[in-house]
């Protein structure tokens, strides 16, 4: 069984041409990047606001909660019913697609944002005021960079979310690694369900690895005490 | 809503198999979680490797998972009981990490207090750390429970019947009301679950209502 999967892989014609492993590779990621682009312009700013100000933090709170339960599957056919008529070519298809990555990245990436400004020290926060900083400059100059470690924890787990959901953009007729996991099982071959599966777990550990290293070195020094340890 | 009166006792069999589905490997992982997080916590050595271990788990798309488990098991195709296996590794991905840090959170007096007591090693863990962790673990498991709800609606595409089987029904005859009764009826399930464990919580919780003591 291995084997028959290695030889798929292997198989040098499964990666070229439109429906090869390379286009496929670069579609899921191209949906994937652009739903959490789109869920972090929505998100961040308002995870901020409602960390900095306290304003709506129930609301926020419940919804999230309530958006993690919506099933993806369920949601992506009623995206796809309602749109369709709407709009016409890919865009049909696209649009439900990244509704639902959207709405599946944006509880993670809130939840990280809010908690961080929510958890940044009050103390930290009176010294810049202190200093004479007004509200949006404390916010970019101390709860923005102390938060960064939880906001983009949160951005992490979206994007492994979304990379192994993308996978359903196929139920519809897109693109993205999902392709070999949905035809595969349609002609049960599957050598090419189980190929695909491999595909999608290493580009999400592939991409988390990348992201753990962008963590690394945007986080302030102060944060993560790479500085070594400052006596007090 | 005609649709749903006439198919309310299929909806709520649906609706049973999803709780089986959804709640059996919620119990079995918390379980398998207990100990691993249990070492993880323990052996700082050890914490990364479960870490990351489990947390691989995790990315391996639920859709993949569920066609490939027949295969490394003595299951056939069609077996429920490929999606509870699938479900409850998803279970163990999410909670390692939160049994080791609600354990490493009990503070090292209380634990210390417990030995100087009498406490064996066991003992001390069930009637001291665990209880205290209690509150972090369920955090956890409130997650848990609603993204098994929500992942296992995603069985139906290898035809394991469950609230899911509503949307592809739904999409398949392009009839909107089972898929909206379906997405509804998981949000539902969903709720129930996070009830559930709040109320269970609360039950073996009984100190954090007790009020503070007179400093």
């Amino acid at each position: 069984m291995i084997n028959r999967i290695i030889t798929w892989l292997a198989d040098v014609t499964h990666w070229r041409g439109d429906d090869g492993i390379l286009r496929r590779l670069l579609e899921h990621m191209e949906y994937s990047v652009a739903a959490l682009v789109i869920a972090a312009l929505i998100a961040i700013p308002l995870g901020l606001y409602i960390g900095h100000t306290g304003r709506g933090r129930f609301v926020a709170v419940s919804a999230v909660g309530a958006a993690r339960a919506i099933p993806s599957l369920g949601l992506l056919y009623l995206a796809f019913f309602w749109l369709a008529p709407r709009l016409s070519g890919e865009i049909a298809l696209l649009a439900p697609a990244g509704i639902v990555l959207v709405v599946l990245a944006i509880p993670p990436i809130l939840s990280g944002a809010y908690a961080g400004v929510e958890g940044v020290e009050p103390a930290a926060r009176d010294a810049a005021v202190g200093m004479g900083m007004r509200g949006t400059e404390v916010m970019r100059h101390v709860e923005l960079p102390c938060a960064l470690p939880l906001i983009l924890s949160g951005i992490r787990s979206a994007m492994l979310q979304v990379i192994a959901t993308a996978t359903i953009a196929a139920v519809l007729g897109l693109g993205g690694l999902g392709r070999f996991l949905i035809d595969g099982l349609a002609s049960q071959d599957f050598p090419q369900t189980a190929s695909g599966a491999i595909l999608v777990a290493v580009l999400a550990l592939a991409v988390d690895m990348v992201f753990a290293l962008v963590q690394r070195s945007v986080v302030s020094p102060g944060l993560t005490g790479r500085y070594g340890k400052v006596s007090l | 809503m005609t649709w749903l009166r006439g198919h309310f006792v299929d909806v709520l069999s649906l609706a049973g198999q999803h709780i089986y589905l959804a709640g059996v490997p919620l119990v079995l992982g918390l379980l398998i979680a207990l100990p691993l997080g249990w070492l993880a916590c323990r052996y700082k050595v050890l914490y990364p490797f479960l870490i990351i271990g489990t947390g691989l788990l995790y990315t391996i798309p639920s859709l993949a998972l569920f066609i490939m488990l027949p295969l490394l098991l003595p299951t056939k195709i069609l077996d429920p009981n490929n999606v509870v296996v699938a479900m409850t590794i998803y279970t163990v991905a999410l909670l390692v990490r939160t049994v080791a840090d609600g354990l490493g959170a009990v503070p090292d007096a209380v634990n210390q207090s417990a030995t100087a007591m009498g406490y064996k090693r066991l003992r001390r863990f069930m009637s001291v750390e665990l209880p205290l962790a209690v509150p972090v673990i369920s955090a956890g498991l409130r997650v848990a429970a609603v993204s098994n709800v929500s992942i296992v609606s995603v069985a139906t595409l290898i035809g394991v019947s469950q609230l899911g089987s509503l949307f592809t029904d739904g999409f398949s005859r392009a009839f909107l009301d089972p898929i909206i009764v379906g997405v509804v009826a998981c949000v539902l399930l969903a709720l129930l679950f996070d009830v559930t464990i709040l109320l269970v919580t609360r039950l073996a919780t009984p100190w954090q209502r007790a009020g503070s003591p007179a400093a």
